[in-house]
């Protein structure tokens, strides 16, 4: 791969990539579409995944405070060209697009496969990506690329301290956190407690505007086109059903009794 | 028969009850295998338990090193298992690091991979729940190795007696895999009660809760029931709360038999964390909190008098 190794000479200086998915608004009804179970993407509103706004938010922080280049990196149709701008509008410097109707129903894998390519021609010291996209929830995407590239994997990260060539992040564990320490070049994701995105300002619109955006199909970036796409998925939707939304139940104002109330519902449902 | 992995989620090398409910999904779909990886002793105490729901084999990986690095080293070990006894499938814990681990085997093995399945059928058609528990999707892998992993609760554990054969693996973490090093671990949680991923009831408190002390109330009907506690993210964020137990889209994901929201409005980010719980209850002041669309049972109230009501009437039924 190509990266720059840290080199205390030339400073401490942060190259970093943030990886940037367009999603459906959370609030949005999603459906999969009958022809090939698939997320129906132009029907709904979407947005930029919540938690990428905190990884490049991230990226943007170790940028101010070590000097670099930060590049977003987005797969997705045409109209991810929304959520791109926006990335660039916070302070992004530039941006790679990935768009190819052969992508269209990629599992996670194929997609970090994809990505890994994109990677793969990119200059970096850091990847950054959010730890999970609303719409698949999945939070595997940096486990995946750090497999597939070779690179330490730093994920869930709630805080991250860059010092020279040496990366430290706390990781939200099940009992506390763990303090994870790797040499760059190496990959991270973040969780939402680690900052507070910032909103782009009005001249931050206007000169992502200006800003570089690199658009390539899947031959721009040696992807090869059997390795992605619905039809060689790893893994296949056999069928799927819309369920009911939940019904709501029974709704009871406190009258004084309140928690006997409760507990009757509870023993009736044989909670105790 | 067919051999099926299963990955053993362990503390200190005690199971959680997590492994016991993989066990018993994996005797559904062939000869369960667990395979415990941890540090050197530690599986000792798992042993018993893991013959008791019906392994026949324990494949016992010890070393430093697999707890000393993030993931790699647990992923190359079952690659390896996965190259060396072909198993139909591979079971792992739907916690961050099962998913995590099940990844990585999935690049390493060329395989397939569903993730947070709620369920499995005897053929591997793993069922997932998407977009906040609106769509019901059944799934297949299509390519090499059946790997899946399953979220907590999905499936009641079984006893089955098992020989839980010992089969000790080699284990020489590769340079590779040792990329990221967990140099600190800090354990923050309030102990003694039931880890939030694994418990079958959970008890939350939110912003209602109005401060650190507050949570007294919650923690107090929590251990009537003995349950877990959870926060929304207003509640670990105002610091009344640790982080590790915010339940949301960044927090955990539980699906427990029984979840109470306490001053939680309902914050579709908080949904996501809590929706495919399988009963919801409510208590809140505010008619209008978007909670009680999901609630089985709302009840509209002030939750400093509600809930030591509720924890009283517990303890007087339970006696
Ligand atoms: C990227 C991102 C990720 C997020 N991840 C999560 C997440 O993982 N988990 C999460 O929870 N949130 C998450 N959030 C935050 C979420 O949007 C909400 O802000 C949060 O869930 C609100 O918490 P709450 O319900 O406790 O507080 P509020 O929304 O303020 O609700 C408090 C409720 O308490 C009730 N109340 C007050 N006093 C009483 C009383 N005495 N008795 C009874 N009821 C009372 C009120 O009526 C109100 O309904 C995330 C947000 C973002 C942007």
């Amino acid at each position: 791969m190509l990266h720059a190794p840290f080199d205390p000479e030339v400073g401490a200086h942060v190259n970093i990539v943030v990886l940037v998915k367009q999603v459906p608004d959370t609030w949005a009804e999603r459906k999969l579409q009958d022809s090939d179970k698939t997320l129906d993407r132009a029907a709904v509103d979407v947005v930029m995944n919540e938690i990428d706004e905190y990884a490049v938010e991230e990226a943007l922080q170790i940028k101010e405070a070590s000097g670099g280049e930060v590049t977003i990196v987005t797969m997705g149709p045409d109209r991810a060209v929304e959520t791109i701008r926006k990335a660039l509008s916070m302070g992004a410097d530039k941006a790679v697009h990935l768009s190819d109707e052969a992508l269209h129903g990629s599992c996670a894998l194929q997609t970090s496969y994809a990505l890994s390519k994109v990677l793969g021609s990119l200059e970096f010291d850091l990847v950054i990506c959010g730890s999970e996209s609303t719409d698949a929830r999945l939070s595997i995407m940096a486990p995946l690329l750090a497999e597939r590239l070779g690179l330490p994997q730093l994920s869930g990260a709630r805080k991250v301290t860059v010092e020279g060539g040496t990366v430290r992040i706390e990781r939200q564990t099940e009992s506390g956190y763990d303090v994870v320490e790797a040499s760059t070049p190496a990959i991270i994701s973040v969780v939402e407690k680690i900052n507070e995105p910032r909103y782009p300002s009005f001249k931050g619109i206007m000169a992502a505007k200006k800003k570089p955006l690199t658009s390539l199909t899947i031959a721009d970036a040696g992807i090869e086109a059997d390795k992605v796409g619905l039809a060689s998925a790893t893994s296949m939707v056999e069928s799927f059903s819309n369920r009911p939304p939940r019904q709501a139940g029974q709704i009871v104002k406190d009258e004084g009794d309140g928690g006997v109330k409760v507990a009757e519902f509870l023993a009736s449902r044989k909670f105790i | 028969m067919a051999e099926v992995l299963v990955l053993v989620d362990h503390i200190d090398g005690t199971p959680k009850k997590v492994t016991f409910e993989l066990l018993t999904k994996a005797r559904e779909l062939g000869e369960p295998s667990a395979v415990f990886l941890g540090a050197p002793g530690q599986s000792a105490a798992a042993l018993e338990s893991l013959g008791r729901y019906g392994a026949q084999k324990v494949y016992v990986g010890e070393s430093e090193e697999i707890a000393g690095f993030l993931t790699a080293p647990k992923a190359e070990i079952i690659a390896q298992l996965v190259q060396d006894k072909s198993p139909v499938a591979v079971l792992f814990p739907s916690s961050a690091e099962g998913k995590e681990v099940a990844a990585r085997v999935a690049v390493r093995t060329g395989s397939g991979l569903l993730a947070d399945a709620v369920d499995l059928d005897a053929d591997g058609t793993a069922t997932q729940s998407v977009f906040g528990g609106g769509v019901e999707v059944k799934a297949k892998v299509t390519v090499g190795t059946n790997l899946v992993t399953i979220r907590p609760n999905s499936t009641p554990p079984v006893e089955q007696a098992g020989a839980a054969t010992v089969e000790q693996l080699t284990v020489s973490v590769s340079d590779a895999a040792k990329g990221a090093k967990i140099v600190e671990s800090v354990v923050e949680s309030k102990g003694g009660r039931p880890d939030l991923g694994d418990a079958s009831v959970v008890v939350s408190g939110g912003r209602g809760v109005g401060a650190a002390e507050g949570f007294g109330v919650i923690e107090a009907l929590a251990d009537s029931l003995g349950a877990a506690v959870g926060a929304s993210r207003a509640a670990t964020d105002a610091g009344w709360y640790p982080h590790q137990n915010q339940v949301g889209q960044t927090g955990r994901t539980v699906s427990p038999q029984l979840y109470i929201a306490a001053g939680i409005s309902g914050a579709i980010q908080h949904r996501a964390g809590m929706q495919t719980s399988k009963t919801i209850v409510a208590i809140n002041k505010d008619p209008e909190a978007p909670i009680f669309e999901l609630a089985d049972f709302g009840l509209v109230g002030d939750l400093f008098t509600v809930v030591p009501a509720l924890t009283e009437e517990i303890t007087k039924r339970k006696n």
